[in-house]
């Protein structure tokens, strides 16, 4: 019995793709198993195989040698494979043990026996040092945290095949340090782990072995230590991919965007600190300033103040020398800013409109889309083509595809398309590459710096270190609410920009 | 299988391609079935023959087409209301309310002001529209400025409307003897346009071309104007919207405004058909409202839809009048057609099975 579980062959077709082309995943006990592909790439799908979600048109599935059919998620946990999805499961009102015990409640005569639960998650916590305090709110904890939680509902229903769902995405860089050794302690433990990512460097840290999707296609399992990182992202792509970002030097010319002093009340409790407090930037023409942080410390409001979303309680907002602090988010929209949002379901897209009136959703407006009112659907269309193909958006229909059923990789460059191509002043892209691919990124941080090079402003909030570091032409840290450190990244190591994040550090030159 | 629902509150009926006209069909299919076991059980004899003039009662003579096509009129217009409501994800439940005292402002205009003479009857349902758009404006002032479910404020503003119509028919227009609304003038009918002549004997008049036309406007209102790419955008996410700069506010009442103003065409449509329909001072919400969430769900809260919708929703109530010849109560009747239409507005439902099925099958890849 070599393997604890293996697919064989797996083919699935959905109409007009092969989302499986006979990929063979075969999983050994105890190991951590990556699971690279880009964006459609097919793993979502094979997972999903796995979970019983889809019935495969062909190919096995082996657990412990023998043969299962999987027919739903519920069976998937009875043969003890669990998995951590990428957006959690939890019930936000309910503390640590209710979440972990939901739906296995262990009862005597219809009472809850809480105790013997919680003995178990107390036991479980520090056999794994998940260090997870069981009576908590989910409400009142950490995103690392809370997906500790996930990790204890899994090992609460005693599973042993653990899918990790790019676990990192929401993590802070200490966070993933710790997820990583949880990881290798599960592994230790005889757990066996599929991890799917997209992120390298994290295959190399913790992975044994790797197997790589390509297009639906398997291109290949290695032992991770036997390859490089580029070596691996050759694989997934299926060409070299520049991991750099290339730019030039570039002195940076007149403000774009001024924040003076702005102060954001937390509305909703009045007693804790301000969400955002006298907080002043600049950014320059042709010059991208990186906000980095941990998530929570007033990046958000800082964003929804700039773009009008939310009102700012003290401060000014200055574009282009003039003053939008009272002004509409319209009057800013079309003054020069644009904004790559954070929440691409929620502010990016409309995802029941097709992707050419998403295209122009910040545009129809205008006399070249409209007259008198009527939408003028020939434009619209011609315009949506037209950047289709500019930025290689790729979906089922084209310009009349449904936006919901594009995958995240190619909404995501919607909106990039959309908000590049308005030619802004000021380009404000938060979390622009948060879920995507190496090539995506690669392609998403080209924009950006293409769009610097032009001339433009950029202004990004990332909380990944590595993109920071990448990215920025200079540095601000945040750290509730007040900016800790104004930086150059060549004058800092990504280790002193985690101290600053963690507030443990600050900057004199601020 | 990542694509999160939106947590914007309600789900908005929409047409999205074929799946929407044939699950309508097969929702129609059915609650006929339903209504013929029901048939069955009240009189198994006589059961097929009931059920054939349910089926075949509309098309009997011109004269029931020329009634299908009069009864089709005020819900399709009430259809419509909700429907436009719902594409901006509004409930209006008030459509009813809207009705009335949209029939108010027509019959007002219709008995008082005669000297207006041919043009008396495009004035009157000019009137039921700002009435009924007025009625609608403040669920659509509350929703926008406090956040008030519209759900709440247009019940309310129903048996408002309601108590409101009955006190003003009392105090202006009303003729004891019959407690009722005073007959309008004759200039204030809608005209015939001659298809009292094409459907003898039946109520038919204009009415059902404007009904007709109103659609269509909706239609392109909603499909081919940045007025309606905001009302739907704002419907579908107005998280998006907002941050697409189109006011979130101003969406709310316009949609409300609009979706009054169409229940209260549809009261003016009724009440100055020329058919002997008065306002009777009662203490009864008008029904056409209510049969206007039917008319929307079935018609897939599509213009056209509801078009066919409200015509099919007439179709069956023409034809059930006729099941009297086959010796059913005139209540079983009433059960059968509310079956019939019940079942019918299931559309949406039958729709979700229809894209499931199709997702089963294979469909979205994450």
């Amino acid at each position: 019995m070599e393997y604890i579980i293996e697919m064989r062959d797996i083919v699935k077709d959905f109409p007009g793709i092969r989302a499986n082309d006979h990929v063979t995943l075969q999983v050994r006990k105890g190991e951590i198993h990556a699971l690279l592909g880009e964006n459609g790439a097919g793993k979502s799908t094979l997972m999903s195989i796995l979970f019983g979600m889809y019935k495969p048109d062909s190919g096995s599935i082996l657990l412990r040698g023998k043969e299962v059919h999987i027919s739903g998620p519920r069976m998937a946990n009875e043969l003890g494979i669990g998995m951590v999805h990428q957006h959690f499961m939890l019930v936000h009102n309910f503390t640590v043990l209710q979440n972990i015990i939901l739906g296995v409640e262990t009862t005597q005569n219809g009472f809850l026996k809480m105790d013997e639960a919680r003995k178990k998650v107390v036991a479980l916590s520090e056999k794994y040092g998940l260090k997870v305090d069981p009576d908590a709110l989910i409400s009142e904890i950490t995103v690392g945290m809370q997906q500790r939680v996930e990790i204890l509902k899994m090992l609460y229903r005693e599973n042993d095949i653990l899918i990790f769902d790019e676990p990192t995405a929401v993590l802070t860089p200490q966070e993933i340090d710790e997820l990583m050794d949880i990881m290798k302690g599960l592994a230790a433990e005889g757990k066996s782990i599929i991890f799917i990512t997209h992120k390298l460097e994290e295959i190399k840290r913790v992975a044994d072995r790797c197997t790589v999707l390509r297009m639906g296609k398997c291109i290949g399992t290695v032992n991770v230590a036997d390859v490089t990182v580029e070596e691996l992202s050759e694989m997934m792509v299926g060409r070299k991919v520049i991991l750099k970002v290339e730019k030039q030097e570039k002195e940076p010319g007149r403000p774009v965007l001024e924040v003076r002093n702005l102060t954001i009340r937390d509305h909703k409790s009045k007693s804790r600190k301000n969400k955002v407090h006298n907080l002043s930037l600049t950014v320059r023409e042709g010059e991208i300033v990186c906000i980095a942080g941990v998530d929570g410390n007033g990046q958000s409001e800082l964003v929804q103040a700039i773009t009008g979303l939310i009102p700012a309680d003290e401060g000014q907002i200055i574009l282009k020398g003039e003053d939008v602090t009272k002004k509409s988010i319209r009057y800013r929209n079309t003054h020069g800013l644009s904004h790559i949002p954070e929440d691409r379901h929620k502010y990016g897209l409309v995802l029941d409109y097709n992707l050419a009136e998403n295209l122009v959703l910040m545009e129809y407006f205008e006399p070249r889309f409209q007259s008198r009112g009527f939408l003028k659907q020939k434009e619209i269309t011609a315009y949506a083509e037209k950047l289709i193909s500019q930025f290689d958006i790729r979906s089922s229909e084209g310009a009349r595809t449904r936006v919901r059923s594009m995958s995240g990789g190619n909404q995501q460059k919607a909106i990039a398309a959309r908000e590049i191509s308005r030619n802004p002043d000021l380009l404000l892209a938060v979390q622009p590459t948060r879920g995507l691919d190496v090539g995506a990124i690669e392609y998403m941080h080209g924009q950006i710096v293409k769009a610097r090079d032009s001339g433009k402003a950029v202004l990004v909030v990332s909380f990944e270190l590595s993109e920071v570091m990448n990215l920025a032409d200079r540095i601000l840290v945040m750290y509730e609410g007040e900016i800790v450190a104004n930086v150059k990244p060549s004058e800092v190591t990504e280790k002193e920009l985690g101290l600053y994040m963690a507030g443990s550090k600050r900057s004199e030159a601020v | 299988m990542k694509t999160r629902k939106e947590k914007t509150g309600f789900r908005i009926p929409d047409l999205s391609r074929a799946a929407g006209p044939i699950s309508s069909i097969v929702a129609i299919a059915v609650g006929l079935m339903i209504g013929f076991i029901i048939l069955l059980i009240s009189n198994p004899a006589r059961a097929l023959e009931g059920f054939a003039w349910i089926i075949g009662g509309g098309i009997n003579s011109a004269k029931d087409l020329g009634n299908v096509l009069y009864y089709a009129t005020p819900i399709i217009m009430t259809g419509l209301s909700v429907a436009f409501a719902f594409r901006t994800s509004l409930f209006n439940i008030g459509a009813s309310g809207q009705f009335i005292v949209g029939a108010l402002g027509a019959v007002l205009v219709g008995v008082k002001c005669t000297f207006l003479g041919s043009f008396q009857w495009v004035v009157g349902l000019l009137a039921a529209m700002v009435f009924g758009a007025v009625w609608a404006l403040i669920p659509g002032l509350l929703k926008a400025y406090n956040n008030v479910n519209e759900v709440i404020s247009c019940i309310m503003t129903n048996y408002i409307g309601m108590y409101l119509v009955n006190w003003i028919v009392k105090s202006t227009v009303y003729h004891q003897l019959t407690n009722r609304s005073l007959p309008v003038a004759n200039e204030a009918n809608i005209p015939k346009l001659g298809l009292d002549k094409l459907f003898p004997g039946s109520s038919i008049n204009g009415g059902f071309i404007i009904a007709v036309l109103i659609c269509i406007f909706a239609y392109i209102l909603l499909n081919k104007t940045t007025f309606g790419f905001e009302l739907k955008a704002c419907g579908y996410n107005r998280f998006a919207s907002r941050y697409a700069g189109i006011s979130e506010k101003r969406s709310i009442i316009m949609a409300m405004v609009i979706s009054g103003a169409m229940a209260g065409i549809g009261g003016g449509l009724l009440y100055l058909a020329g058919s002997g329909k008065y306002i009777n001072v009662e203490d009864v919400l008008a029904p056409e409202g209510f049969t206007g969430i039917s008319v929307a769900l079935l018609g897939m809260s599509h213009p056209i839809g509801t078009l066919f919708a409200g015509l099919f929703i007439a179709y069956i109530t023409v034809g059930g009048s006729y099941m009297q010849l086959a010796g059913f109560v005139p209540e079983i009747i009433d059960i059968i057609t509310a079956t019939v239409i019940y079942f019918a507005a299931f559309a949406l439902i039958m729709r979700n099975l229809l894209q499931r099925f199709r997702l089963r099958k294979g469909g979205e890849r994450t």
